[in-house]
């Protein structure tokens, strides 16, 4: 026994530091599948509520499909519960190598290696392919998984500002002298909900000798025409090196991730990627979900098309209520308050109202820009959205911010 | 070198602060004031030893050390002088 009181008590100490600094996160309890229409217990113990999901990243409304489910069943009695060992061991099924080519296949690359999440993928991937002699460029707002995949590996690692080009360009002449140069985006930046210029990054990265790599983890399923993700959107299918995005999201919503780019890559992740090496890859049960997923996306767009109509509507009707939004085209719709206590009792108001949406601070967000970041699902009816809109614009009223400018918002509740 | 501190606000103000910053000054803490992630400092390293010719070695170049001008311009005289 080696956890004295005085260990205890500094534990306890931070925690309630967070506490008084109104960054403790607490969870709340879903009692129903996950949709657009949940059952909540919250706060813990307190008797069930229903309300309307608006803070999902269950895109495509996939999470609960019943050819999903159903598929998931078989998956079960076919190929059993779990594996009891890492992939190279006897931890890979036939399944597992089918759902890497239908992934190479959807996304049009060379090839793809599952990870036991998209976590797991961007923590993987720097260390497996670069040395002390190369440069990671990243844009200074991409995710939390990528910064610390970056931490893990030896390269030398310098930002740029934002979606900036012409400072991504400064970098990549400034590089020049290094062995190799990766250059990492978010495909969709999950806060602001605005998308990389792959099409210039691309243009930038063939000029300067760099490889690029996207996390579409916020795309995969619904951004480009026909959901293949953010490279779609921008023309450059084939042109990216290097993908790692999420099973966890649109594409059902479970768990998993990949990487999917360069043959010769995914190679070295094959042979060096330590979360590949030394964790169980995703359960049989799970991956049969997802390529029934796969199945359902490449015979239709119908849920892409609905997600990208109800995104509109959405945008719209927060709009023409007054409110200020991120501007973008994608599911994600940053509702922006700037004041972090404003955000959070905004978000307790709607939740009374029956709507599920969170409010984002410091140190999620810069400061002074604290939002309720609102997603939008192909699970949403119009009824639900229409539902959602007459709660944000009561609680838009009741705090005074509609037809607001951001300075006005501010000079009333601080930054 | 008396506009070595210029040089580096400068610098720290176009790299790395957004049009609506708060603006700073020679004290400013830069890294623990959460201003300028640490991993981005790496630009500004380049930048001086391109600029004043030295090689300021990794084990000194601490989140510490780059915390502000003030500080960042201590570093680089120690480098310049030797």
């Amino acid at each position: 026994m080696a956890f004295p009181d005085s260990v205890r008590e500094l534990y306890q100490a931070q925690l309630k530091a967070l506490q008084e600094g109104g960054l403790f996160k607490e969870e709340r309890f879903i009692h129903s599948p996950q949709s657009a229409d949940i059952e909540v217990e919250f706060p813990a113990g307190s008797s069930l509520k229903k309300v309307i999901n608006m803070c999902a990243n269950n895109y495509l409304g996939l999470s609960s499909h019943p050819e999903v489910i159903k598929a998931a069943h078989e998956g079960l009695e076919t190929r059993g519960f779990g594996m009891s060992s890492v992939r190279f061991i006897c931890g890979t099924q036939d399944i597992h190598k089918e759902l890497e080519r239908k992934m190479t296949e959807f996304l049009g690359t060379e090839d793809t290696i599952l990870f036991p999440s998209c976590m797991d993928a961007n923590a993987g991937v720097f260390e497996a392919i670069l040395t002390k002699d190369d440069v990671i460029i990243s844009d200074r707002l991409v995710h939390a998984s990528l910064i610390d995949g970056i931490r893990l590996c030896s390269a030398m690692h310098d930002t740029f500002k934002h979606s900036d080009m012409t400072h991504l360009e400064e970098k990549l002449k400034m590089y020049q002298d290094k062995r190799l140069r990766l250059v990492v985006t978010d495909g969709v930046f999950s806060m602001d909900g605005d998308t990389a210029k792959l099409d210039q990054m691309v243009e930038l990265c063939e000029k300067y000798n760099a490889m690029l790599l996207v996390d579409d983890s916020h795309a995969s399923g619904f951004i480009g025409k026909t959901g293949r993700g953010t490279h779609e959107k921008y023309g450059v299918m084939g042109k990216i090196d290097i993908i790692t995005t999420t099973f966890g999201k649109a594409l059902g919503g479970a768990t998993g991730g990949c990487v999917s780019g360069r043959r010769e890559i995914v190679e070295m992740c094959r042979q060096r990627a330590r979360p590949y090496l030394f964790s169980n890859t995703i359960a049989p049960v799970i991956i049969v979900g997802i390529l029934k997923v796969l199945e359902i996306l490449s015979a239709t767009t119908e849920r892409r098309d609905k997600l990208e109509k109800n995104t509109e509507y959405w945008r719209k009707g927060l709009k023409e209520a007054g409110f200020i939004l991120k501007e973008g085209d994608t599911p994600i719709v940053p509702v922006m308050l700037f004041n972090a206590r404003l955000a959070q009792e905004f978000s307790k108001a709607l939740y009374e109202e029956g709507i599920y949406a969170i409010g984002f601070f410091f140190p999620v967000v810069p400061q002074g820009q604290a939002r309720i970041r609102t997603q939008i699902s192909a699970a949403h009816e119009i009824h639900h959205l229409d539902r959602a809109l007459e709660a944000f614009i009561k609680v838009g009223k009741k705090f005074d911010i509609l037809h607001k400018t951001k300075q006005e918002i501010i000079e009333k509740y601080g930054m | 070198m008396d506009d070595l501190k210029e040089i580096i606000k400068n610098y720290v103000i176009n790299e790395y602060l957004e049009p609506d910053s708060d603006p700073i000054d020679y004290d400013t803490p830069l890294i623990s004031g959460g201003i300028v992630d640490s991993f981005s400092m790496v630009s500004l390293k380049r930048f001086l030893e391109n600029r004043y010719n030295i090689q300021i070695p990794d084990d000194q170049a601490t989140p510490e050390a780059f915390d502000s001008v003030n500080k960042i311009a201590d570093l680089v005289r120690r480098f310049v002088k030797a």
